[in-house]
C-alpha cells in the first residue's frame, strides 16, 4: 500500500510530531499513520524516541509542534483520560498497577465512568473468558503472577472498546506460553477492527505479529517496512543504522572445572518463590553453561545460592577444589565467584546511587577500594569511569545515579562491573532483558571474551536465541529440578522443550 | 488502696472523652497517609487548633464557632506542609517535624494572653430516649456532640475509603502514584486535599483538649497526644475501625490509670503513667502481627510528575 493509500484510510496520522526536551529533542518531526486493524510495530533503540512518542499519543506528555488525527479529527488529548475517551488505550511497560488494591478495583480505576462494583465483576469475567484471559475480579493484584499483571491492564483496555491500543514491550516479563495467548488475544482484536501499536525488541514476535513497522532513530523516522518480509538482522540494522555485529566466539579447549555443585537443595527465601531441588552441575574453566528455562522455575533462587545471598549446607558448592557453600557474597568475591541478578533497579544496582557508588558495592573487595574501612573514592571513580568507556555506557558521567539511566545502559554498566573485575566464575540472570539490539550484542561478546580469556561463565536467561548463540552446553530449570547440561552444537527445538519441561530425556554424551 | 473507689460506669463514660482528641487526630492522620503523605506534623496541628479554637470559643463564647476555627487552623497549617513537600519537594520527614516545632512556639505566642482562662462550657447532649437506657445510657449517650462527630467522621472515612470511588482514587493515589499519574489523576491535588483533611481533624481534636477535657488553655498541653495518634495510624494498619479502638483502648487505660493513682494503687506513679502507651502499642502490635500491614506503597515518597 503506497503511502498515500495509508493516509487516507488511516485510523489515526500523526503529523511532525516535535517534543525536545533539555539536552535532547526525543521526536523530530515524527509523521506516519495507523490503518483499523493493524498490528504497526514501531521500533527503535533505547533512546530512538518510542515512549515519548506513544505518551505523547496517549496525553500523557504534550508535544512542542505536529498534530494528530484520529478518524478524521484533529485530536490532540489534553491528559490520558481524554485519550481513553476518543478510544486511544495504553498498555505500559512497567504496570501500571496497584498492588494493595483488587482486580476489579484497579481496573476501575482505569476506567472513566465505570459501572458498579458487582456489573463490573461480571463484566471483568465476561471479557476476560471471552479473550481467553481469565481472571479474578476479586483477586489482589499484589499476589498475581506477571503474565497475570498484564492481563489486568488489558481488560482494562478492552472493557473500554478501544479503538487503538498501545503495547509497550508487553512480552518481556511472559513466559512463552504466556506470549503466545497474549498474541491468540491481540489476533482476535485486529480481527474486530482495533488497531495496535506495538513496542518490542524482541524481533522474532515483531516479525510473527506485525504487518507494519515504522524505525525510529534518534527521534526521527528513518524507515518504514513490512516486517514479514524483513529478517531479524535486517530489522536491526535498520534500527541501529549499521551493521550489526554478531557476537562471535572463539572455541576452546574447557579446562579445569571452576565451579561444581553437588546436589544443592535451597528453601526458597521468598513467599512465592521455588525452592531449589536437588542441584548438581560443573563448568570448567574457559566455558559458557547456558540455563534456559520458564521465569519462576528457580533462576533467581539458583543466582542466590550461588552469589551468597543463600547459603547451601556446607560441602555441596566447591569454587576451584574449595568449599564455599556457607560463605557471605564478599568472601565468595574475594575468591573470584562473581554475580549480577536480574533485577536491575533495586538488585544488581541501587537506583537512587550514584555510578561511582554502585562500582564500589560490589567492587570493594576485589578492587580494593577500601582501606582500613575508609573508601578510596578516587580509585573507585577511576574504576566507574573504566565500566563506561569499556562498555560503552551513554550516561554524562559516574555522578549520574544508576536510575537515570536507559535499562540497557545500566545492563551494560552491570555486567561491565563484573567483568571487569576478573572473575574466574561469573553468574548473569537474564543479560540482555529488555536490552536493545546492539547492546545487547556488546553483552553477549564480552561475556564470550570473559570465557575465551579462562573464566567460566554460568548465562541463566529465558532468550533461547541468546543461549544457543553463546552457550557452550545448555540446560534448563523446571520446578526447581536442572536437567543434566548437553553441548549446544546440533540441539533441537524438541529436546530444548523437553528440558525445560522436564520431562524424560536423553542426554547426549 | 481502695478499688471500690472507681466506677465503672464513671470510667467507661470518661474513656470516651479521653480518647476523642487522639481519635480525630489520628482518623484524620489515617486519611493522609492513605495518599501516600507521611505528616509528622501532627502534633503541631494539633496545639494550634487547641490554641485557636480556645481563643476563638473564649472571645465569641461559643464553643462550636471555636471547634470550626480550630478545624480551619489546623488546615491551614497543614497547607504549609502541603506546599512544601508537593510542589516543593521537601523531605516529608523533616517538614512534619520542622511543623510540630513551628506549632508548638505559634500556639505558645497565640495562646500567651489566654492563660488562665476559663473556657465556655459545652452543653450535653442528652439523647433522648436513649440516654435513660440504664447502664449504656450513662456510658454511650450523654455526652458532648463533639465525641458523635468524631464517631461520625470515623464512619464516613471508612465508607468514603471502601465503598466510594473518591476514596478508591485516594488509596490509588497512595498506593502507587506513577500508575495513578499514568491513568490521568491529579496526584497533588488529591493529597492537598488528604493534608488539609488531616489537618482539620488534628484542628477539631486540639481543640477538643482545650475547649472540653480540661478546659482551659496551658502551654504545650496536647503532651505528645499528636504522637500517639501517628502510632495509632501504624498499627492500626491505615483501618478506620481499628484506629477507633486503638483511640479508645488508649484513652481507656489513661482513665484507668488515672483513677488508680486517685485510689492509691501500689504501683509505682511512672509505671501507671506508662501504661497507655505501653499496653497501646502491645495490642496493636499483635493486632498487626496478623496478615498484611497495608502500609500505602507510596507512602513518604515524593512524586515527580514526569512531565
Amino acid at each position: 500500500m503506497t503511502g498515500d493509500t495509508r493516509h487516507q484510510n488511516a485510523l489515526l496520522t500523526l503529523e511532525g510530531m516535535t517534543k525536545a526536551y533539555p539536552g535532547v529533542v526525543a521526536n523530530d518531526q515524527v509523521s506516519f499513520s495507523i490503518l483499523p486493524g493493524e498490528v504497526h510495530a514501531l521500533l527503535g533503540e533505547n533512546g530512538a524516541g518510542k515512549s515519548t512518542l506513544v505518551k505523547m499519543i496517549y496525553g500523557l506528555v504534550k508535544p512542542d509542534a505536529g498534530h494528530m488525527t484520529l478518524r478524521g479529527e484533529s485530536f490532540a488529548p489534553v491528559n490520558p483520560a481524554a485519550a481513553r475517551s476518543s478510544g486511544v488505550t495504553m498498555v505500559f511497560q512497567h504496570f501500571s498497577l496497584f498492588n494493595a488494591l483488587s482486580v476489579a478495583e484497579n481496573i476501575s480505576l482505569g476506567m472513566d465512568n465505570p459501572p458498579d462494583r458487582r456489573a463490573l465483576s461480571a463484566r471483568i469475567r465476561e471479557v476476560s473468558h471471552a479473550y481467553g484471559l481469565p481472571l479474578d475480579p476479586g483477586r489482589i493484584v499484589g499476589e498475581l503472577s506477571a503474565g497475570e499483571r498484564q492481563r489486568v491492564e488489558i481488560i482494562r483496555c478492552l472493557l473500554q472498546d478501544p479503538k487503538l491500543l498501545i503495547m509497550d514491550e508487553p512480552t518481556s516479563v511472559l513466559t512463552p506460553q504466556e506470549v503466545d495467548i497474549l498474541f491468540e488475544t491481540l489476533r482476535k482484536l485486529t480481527a474486530e477492527g482495533t488497531a495496535i501499536l506495538y513496542i518490542s525488541h524482541k524481533l522474532e514476535e515483531i516479525r510473527s505479529l506485525c504487518e507494519h513497522a515504522t524505525v525510529l532513530r534518534l527521534g526521527k523516522v528513518v524507515d518504514t517496512c513490512d516486517p514479514r518480509e524483513k529478517s531479524a538482522r535486517q530489522l536491526a540494522e535498520m534500527m541501529v543504522g549499521d551493521t550489526l555485529h554478531v557476537p562471535f566466539r572463539e572455541s576452546a579447549e574447557p579446562g579445569a572445572v571452576a565451579l561444581a555443585m553437588s546436589d544443592v537443595s535451597m528453601t526458597s527465601p521468598t513467599e512465592f518463590g521455588t525452592s531449589l531441588r536437588n542441584i548438581s552441575l560443573e563448568v570448567r574453566k574457559g566455558e559458557v553453561l547456558g540455563i534456559g528455562g520458564v521465569a519462576g522455575n528457580g533462576q533467581d533462587e539458583l543466582l542466590a545460592v550461588l552469589s551468597g545471598e543463600g547459603r547451601a549446607q556446607s560441602g555441596t558448592i566447591k569454587l576451584a577444589d574449595e568449599d564455599i557453600g556457607m560463605m557471605h557474597p564478599n568472601a565468595r568475591r574475594a575468591r573470584g565467584l562473581l554475580t549480577a541478578p536480574e533485577e536491575r533497579l533495586g538488585h544488581s544496582a541501587a537506583p537512587d546511587m550514584s555510578l561511582t557508588e554502585n562500582a564500589l558495592l560490589t567492587g570493594s573487595v576485589r578492587e580494593k577500594l577500601v582501606k582500613r574501612g575508609f573508601l578510596r573514592w578516587g580509585k573507585t571513580e577511576q574504576f566507574a569511569r573504566k565500566i563506561i568507556k569499556d562498555f560503552d555506557v551513554r550516561t554524562p558521567g559516574p555522578d549520574n545515579t544508576a536510575g537515570s539511566l536507559s535499562g540497557g545502559n545500566l545492563q551494560k554498566f552491570v555486567i561491565g562491573r563484573e567483568v571487569l573485575q576478573r572473575p574466574d566464575v561469573l553468574v548473569v540472570n537474564q543479560p540482555t532483558w529488555g536490552v536493545d539490539a546492539s547492546a545487547a550484542a556488546a553483552i553477549r561478546q564480552s561475556l564470550l571474551d570473559l570465557a575465551h580469556h579462562g573464566a567460566a561463565v554460568i548465562v541463566i536467561s529465558q532468550d533461547l536465541d541468546e543461549l544457543m548463540e553463546i552457550s557452550d552446553r545448555f540446560t534448563a530449570l523446571n520446578e526447581g529440578r536442572l536437567a543434566d547440561p548437553v553441548p549446544t552444537q546440533g540441539l533441537d527445538v524438541e529436546t530444548i522443550g523437553l528440558m525445560m519441561g522436564g520431562g524424560e530425556r536423553e542426554t547426549a554424551a | 488502696m481502695d478499688l471500690g473507689q472507681i466506677n465503672p460506669l464513671l470510667l467507661l463514660a470518661s474513656l470516651m472523652v479521653a480518647a476523642t482528641p487522639i481519635l480525630l487526630a489520628a482518623i484524620g492522620e489515617a486519611v493522609v497517609e492513605k495518599s501516600g503523605v507521611l505528616n509528622l506534623g501532627v502534633e503541631g496541628m494539633m496545639i494550634t487548633g487547641a490554641v485557636v479554637g480556645f481563643a476563638i470559643g473564649v472571645n465569641t463564647g461559643s464553643p462550636a464557632v471555636g471547634f470550626v476555627a480550630a478545624a480551619a487552623a489546623g488546615a491551614a497549617l497543614s497547607m504549609l506542609f502541603g506546599v512544601l513537600v508537593l510542589y516543593l519537594m521537601s523531605n516529608q520527614v523533616a517538614t512534619g517535624l520542622g511543623l510540630t516545632l513551628f506549632g508548638l512556639g505559634l500556639s505558645s505566642l497565640i495562646g500567651k494572653p489566654y492563660e488562665g482562662m476559663k473556657a465556655p462550657s459545652m452543653a450535653k447532649w442528652d439523647i433522648p430516649v436513649l440516654s435513660d437506657i440504664p447502664v449504656l445510657g450513662p456510658i454511650l449517650f450523654r455526652h458532648d456532640p463533639m465525641v458523635y462527630v468524631s464517631l461520625i467522621i470515623v464512619a464516613v472515612t471508612w465508607y468514603v475509603l471502601t465503598r466510594t470511588r473518591a476514596g478508591l482514587i485516594l488509596r490509588g493515589v497512595g498506593e502507587n502514584h506513577d500508575a495513578a499519574h499514568a491513568l490521568g489523576y491529579k496526584v497533588i491535588r488529591v493529597r492537598l486535599l488528604a493534608i488539609a483533611f488531616g489537618g482539620a481533624c488534628a484542628g477539631l481534636g486540639g481543640a477538643y483538649v482545650s475547649l472540653v477535657r480540661v478546659p482551659q488553655w496551658v502551654e504545650g498541653m496536647t503532651a505528645g497526644a499528636g504522637w500517639i495518634a501517628l502510632a495509632i495510624v501504624v498499627f492500626a494498619s491505615w483501618r478506620p475501625w481499628r484506629v477507633l479502638l486503638g483511640a479508645y483502648l488508649f484513652g481507656g487505660i489513661t482513665v484507668l490509670q488515672l483513677n488508680l493513682q486517685a485510689a492509691g494503687a501500689a504501683i509505682p506513679v511512672e509505671i501507671l503513667a506508662m501504661s497507655p502507651y505501653i499496653v497501646t502499642i502491645l495490642v496493636l502490635v499483635v493486632i498487626s502481627l496478623r496478615g498484611n500491614h497495608g502500609a500505602p506503597g507510596s507512602l513518604g515518597r515524593i512524586f515527580h510528575a514526569t512531565h
